[in-house]
């Protein structure tokens, strides 16, 4: 009988121990990263291959949702809006939802899924046919070479990705708006920027500076804490994706609080 | 010299080493003569590659001591030890070259990290290590991934002698490889290290392989060196366990140990 109330208990205590062990190990493992920016040598090399591999490839999903995006925005908006005659915000709250919000959100949780299982899948794989080892025993150091770029990679890549998310959905909502809505182009360009602040694209782009960060160091530790074969770099790719969308999600609650609350 | 006798170019003492309650290395001794080549035989998990990783500083021993060129590695400043740790060359078992890089790369990875090539002069000693190991320098420009075993096996090789290293440690040459391969590839390994001068220590299962490529040979067996001797008396050295071994005899002291 205590079991039946004891066992969920343990279970629960084991969980939370559990995540605040993996918490520690994060932080200790982001800090390392982050130390070797300041040690040589660093691998520029590998810091500007992740950086294309990460902005550049990374664009093709990224504007297609920040398009779309914008585009169901104005919609939804205009069918909200309309019961109040107050067409005339949809063209502020397409732009103020998408820099503020869905820019930044949207295209890192697409950059997680893209690039964070990219950096567990192949530094998993690295750890499971010992080239880590290799690396070691090759005079490098492995946070140096495989963690390091990547890390910084991400935390560069995805602010510049976000920007031109922005201006994409930005467009999504002005060509719904123009072609389907009835808007005047230039003054729906105008309700733009009319209530466009510089907050809010700064605040923005700090999420997304913060979201790229988020998503390098989650990557590169689930691949570099990985074990077990084939069925351990799947779980770790699996963990990158999962605690990454989740840490976006609730750093974004976070970061809104800080810029926006009053 | 340490008491009248040559000093060892590896020293190992008391090595001692648990991954929870499982005490795998559990008080190794082992000396490793310089310029010699040296085996270490032991069953599935008895701790070789755990005593290599020791020595390599992949794995932090629990106790114990591991001296090279007699000096204690453990105990010895960081810089210090990575020094020393940089002369040493390995052979992975499964090969470990990086994808993500073409062959030349991977066989000059150290010398281009360590600063002491350019990447053009890399090209050119990339050939010639290839050559060495019986590859042409056009294998340079491949991936690993295009290269059938035995010559993954070899730019490996090639790889874990291109910095020409004071010592090469080889971790089961052999596996995975056809018996006419296998024996091409500890034909490399005598030929590559007596050309370095340096000091090799291999471990295997495979007796053929440790009678090729070591002068002498130790058993390991739940986590202590049980017999050293010549590799040669491999299969006849009157110890019924490196005899059973040799000769892969069901019965004989050493029990698998089977779950059931």
């Amino acid at each position: 009988m205590a079991s039946i109330v004891l066992d969920p208990l343990a279970a629960l205590g084991r969980a939370a121990i559990g995540a605040c062990r993996a918490t520690g190990e994060v932080g200790l493992f982001a800090l390392e990263a982050a130390s070797h920016l300041f040690r040589p040598p660093f691998y520029w090399r590998l810091f500007w291959r992740a950086f294309v591999e990460i902005a550049w490839f990374s664009l093709p999903v990224v504007a297609l949702t920040a398009v779309f995006t914008g585009m169901v925005l104005a919609l939804q908006s205009y069918t909200g809006f309309a019961r109040f005659n107050a067409q005339s915000a949809i063209a502020s709250v397409v732009v103020i939802s998408l820099t503020r919000e869905l820019g930044p959100v949207l295209a890192a949780l697409m950059v997680a899924g893209r690039i964070g299982a990219a950096f567990a899948a192949e530094i998993g794989t690295m750890r499971v046919t010992d080239q880590i080892d290799a690396l070691t025993t090759l005079s490098t150091d492995p946070m140096k070479y495989l963690v390091t770029p990547r890390i910084l990679a991400a935390t560069l890549a995805l602010p510049l990705l976000v920007l031109v998310a922005d201006i994409l959905g930005v467009m999504g909502g002005w060509l719904i708006g123009t072609y389907k809505l009835g808007f005047v182009p230039a003054a729906y360009l105008k309700s733009t920027f009319d209530y466009l602040e510089t907050m809010d694209v700064v605040s923005g782009l700090a999420k997304a500076g913060v979201f790229g960060f988020v998503i390098g160091t989650m990557g590169t530790w689930c691949g570099y804490t990985s074990r077990g074969g084939a069925q351990g770099v799947g779980g770790a790719t699996t963990l990158a994706v999962v605690a990454s969308s989740i840490l976006i999600l609730a750093l974004d609650y976070a970061l809104t609080e800080v810029f926006f609350a009053r | 010299m340490r008491d009248g006798t040559a000093l060892p170019k590896i020293r190992l003492r008391g090595l001692r080493k648990a991954f929870g309650a499982k005490q795998v290395l559990d008080g190794v001794d082992l000396d490793v003569a310089a310029q010699h080549g040296t085996v270490i035989l032991g069953g599935s998990g008895s701790g070789k590659s755990v005593t290599i990783k020791c020595i390599l500083g992949l794995i932090e021993p629990d106790a114990g001591v591991i001296e090279i060129d007699g000096r204690d590695v453990l105990r010895m400043p960081r810089g210090e030890r990575r020094e020393v740790l940089d002369r040493i060359g390995m052979l992975f078992q499964n090969g470990a070259l990086f994808d993500s890089l073409p062959v030349w790369e991977n066989v000059c990875f150290k010398l281009l990290a360590q600063k002491r090539i350019t990447r053009a002069a890399a090209r050119d000693r990339a050939a010639e290590v290839l050559g060495q190991v019986g590859l042409a320098a056009s294998v340079g420009d491949l991936y690993p991934a295009e290269l059938s075993g035995g010559m993954q096996k070899r730019v490996a090789l090639a790889r874990a002698v291109a910095a020409r290293p004071d010592i090469v440690f080889f971790d089961e040459p052999t596996t995975g490889l056809d018996p006419i391969m296998g024996s091409v590839i500890d034909g490399l390994i005598v030929d590559v290290v007596k050309r370095l001068g340096a000091t090799a220590l291999s471990i295997t299962h495979d007796m053929a392989s440790a009678r090729r490529i070591a002068d002498t040979a130790a058993m390991i067996h739940h986590g202590r060196i049980v017999w050293t001797g010549p590799a040669a008396m491999l299969g006849e050295t009157g110890n019924a366990m490196v005899d059973q071994f040799a000769r892969g005899e069901r019965e004989g002291p050493i029990q698998m140990e089977l779950r059931r």
